[in-house]
């Protein structure tokens, strides 16, 4: 589980990234976060395992407040939190499997880590986890040598070695095709269900957030202004969280039949051709 | 209107910098009667100096062939030593490694005072500690070779992908962790090179340590030239030649595959 108490960010320069933010987020839920870019969505998400520290309120994770950890305190609460990122972050020159193992360290000794002397059974997590996205053949790949879609799975699978209850993803989608999208949201609904992790999604694809998600919350200005079912939100919804009519390429399109089809309203400026995505 | 205006004093600015360094090289080549006259007055000195030279004495070979692999040892343990110093100081140096300016900003004071002493006095430096010898040299090697490689893996290491850092921060690693996960395999290909270019430039470098007694075969070309024996000299720079060429051309093979 995951709460926010009254928590606000104010950056040096005097901008309120977020303003007073009250959530909670029970296990095993896929929350798909939306939001224009500056609306907080990123800071929220990375404020959660740490990676941004906020100016007011608190985090609990688990009943453990990660705002007041410190030390290997914080670095315990983080190793049960997977992230996944918009440029995969991997590290390009090592092999896949070292990718995922990188994903142990929090677990082991610095010694051992260091020496890369990890236990048999991580070796079988990391192989295990890589099943899990269907990738295990490209475990001794070096993973610059692998597509976008295949490096993403590996930071996917990187995070599933860390055995966590909760999955952060930012924008983990926004750097690949349609296609590739589609697959790595597949295997993130997969191994949230299989396996219960609380997902956390940043998205900026409305149709990708309606069918993936089991909640949708709405980020505007640093403030939650929707938190609901994707049923309840409605394209009346996503125009008040985005603050003006929805444009195309804010929807994925190429669209599994018989799935419904987000009315675009046309937008009033000069005709767009750059964003459509099929 | 507004354009030209502005594009006016740049061009001003341009032809006075052009102005400025003619100037100083002419001043400063009149300050050290460095004149055309110089050159021409040396030229048959130069001719006669190259006559003396040929033919080189083969003979000699032998015994320059020590000292000119002690030259080579003095090289290659010097920078082996100084690289290995190196990496935790360009680590303690990478602002984003140890944002802490405390730390870094007086390790990085530190490398700069050892790039301002050239290794020729380093090597005199040795010499007056440790003695005439092989040690005061590869200690001199040694320290030039640390200010050279931990600088430039500083710069290597402030330009890797911040993005596996940030993931490694994510799943809880520790500094150390951070440090051998994401950190050292993008700057390890850098490093090497940095390593190899190095050992190239020491090679050199321990060629004329000998002319302030630090050992190798700068000793007995600086004994051939007081002795006027410039076919011995001839050998000494011949041999020096092919060993730098060799090593030249083995480490841009090796750098090449490495990046």
């Amino acid at each position: 589980m995951i709460e926010f108490h009254n928590v606000s960010k104010v950056y040096p320069n005097g901008t309120r990234g977020l303003n007073n933010i009250n959530l909670t987020i029970h296990q095993g839920e896929m929350v798909v976060i939306v939001g224009l870019s500056g609306a907080g969505k990123s800071t929220l998400l990375r404020s959660i395992n740490r990676l941004h520290d906020i100016t007011e309120g608190d985090i609990q994770i688990n009943g453990q407040s990660i705002t007041e950890a410190s030390g290997s305190g914080l670095r315990r609460i983080r190793r049960g939190i997977g992230m996944i990122f918009q440029s995969f972050n991997l590290v390009k020159r090592s092999t896949v499997l070292r990718n995922v193992l990188s994903g142990r360290v929090g677990h082991h000794s610095t010694l051992r880590t260091v020496l890369g002397m990890f236990p048999a059974e991580d070796t079988e997590l990391a192989m295990d986890a890589l099943e899990r996205v269907n990738i295990r053949d490209k475990a001794y790949s070096r993973a610059d040598q692998l597509s976008g879609g295949q490096q993403q799975r590996v930071s996917i699978a990187r995070a599933l070695a860390q055995q966590p209850q909760i999955i952060l993803a930012d924008e983990p989608v926004a750097s690949l095709d349609p296609l590739t999208t589609r697959q790595v949201m597949d295997d993130l609904q997969r191994i949230n269900r299989d396996l219960n992790i609380t997902t956390i999604i940043n998205l900026h694809f409305i149709d990708l957030a309606r069918q993936y998600a089991t909640r949708i919350i709405g980020l505007r200005a640093g403030e939650v202004v929707f938190d609901g079912t994707p049923e309840e939100a409605t394209d009346e919804v996503f125009s008040h969280i985005y603050g003006r009519s929805i444009h195309r390429d804010e929807v994925l399109g190429d669209h599994p039949p018989g799935e419904d089809i987000v009315t675009v309203i046309p937008d009033p400026a000069p005709a767009r051709t750059d964003g459509v995505k099929s | 209107m507004k354009a030209a205006t502005i594009e006016a004093p740049q061009r001003y600015k341009r032809y006075l910098t052009w102005i400025f360094f003619v100037v100083l090289i002419v001043v400063c080549a009149i300050q050290t009667d460095v004149t055309p006259y110089q050159l021409i007055v040396g030229l048959p000195q130069m001719g006669t100096l190259l006559a003396e030279m040929v033919p080189p004495d083969w003979s000699y070979l032998p015994t320059i062939w020590k000292p000119m692999v002690e030259t080579i040892q003095i090289a290659l343990v010097g920078t082996m030593l100084g690289g290995i110093l190196a990496i935790p100081f360009a680590l303690l140096c990478a602002y984003n490694v140890m944002p802490n300016r405390t730390v870094s900003v007086p390790v990085r004071l530190i490398l700069n005072l050892v790039r301002t002493v050239p290794d020729l006095l380093f090597a005199a430096i040795f010499v007056a500690i440790f003695g005439i010898g092989p040690f005061a040299g590869m200690l001199a090697i040694m320290f030039f070779s640390f200010g050279l490689i931990a600088k430039l893996t500083f710069e290597a290491i402030e330009s890797i992908d911040p993005g596996p850092l940030e993931a490694m921060t994510a799943v809880g690693a520790n500094k150390i962790q951070l440090i051998v996960f994401g950190v050292l395999p993008q700057a390890m290909p850098h490093y090497m090179s940095y390593l190899l270019y190095a050992f190239e430039v020491n090679v050199r470098a321990a060629s004329v340590l000998g002319l302030v007694g630090a050992g190798g075969i700068g000793l007995l070309l600086d004994r051939s030239l007081g002795l006027f024996r410039y076919d011995r000299a001839a050998i000494i720079i011949l041999l020096t030649l092919v060993i730098v060429l060799v090593i030249d051309y083995g480490s841009t093979v090796l750098r090449r595959k490495l990046l």
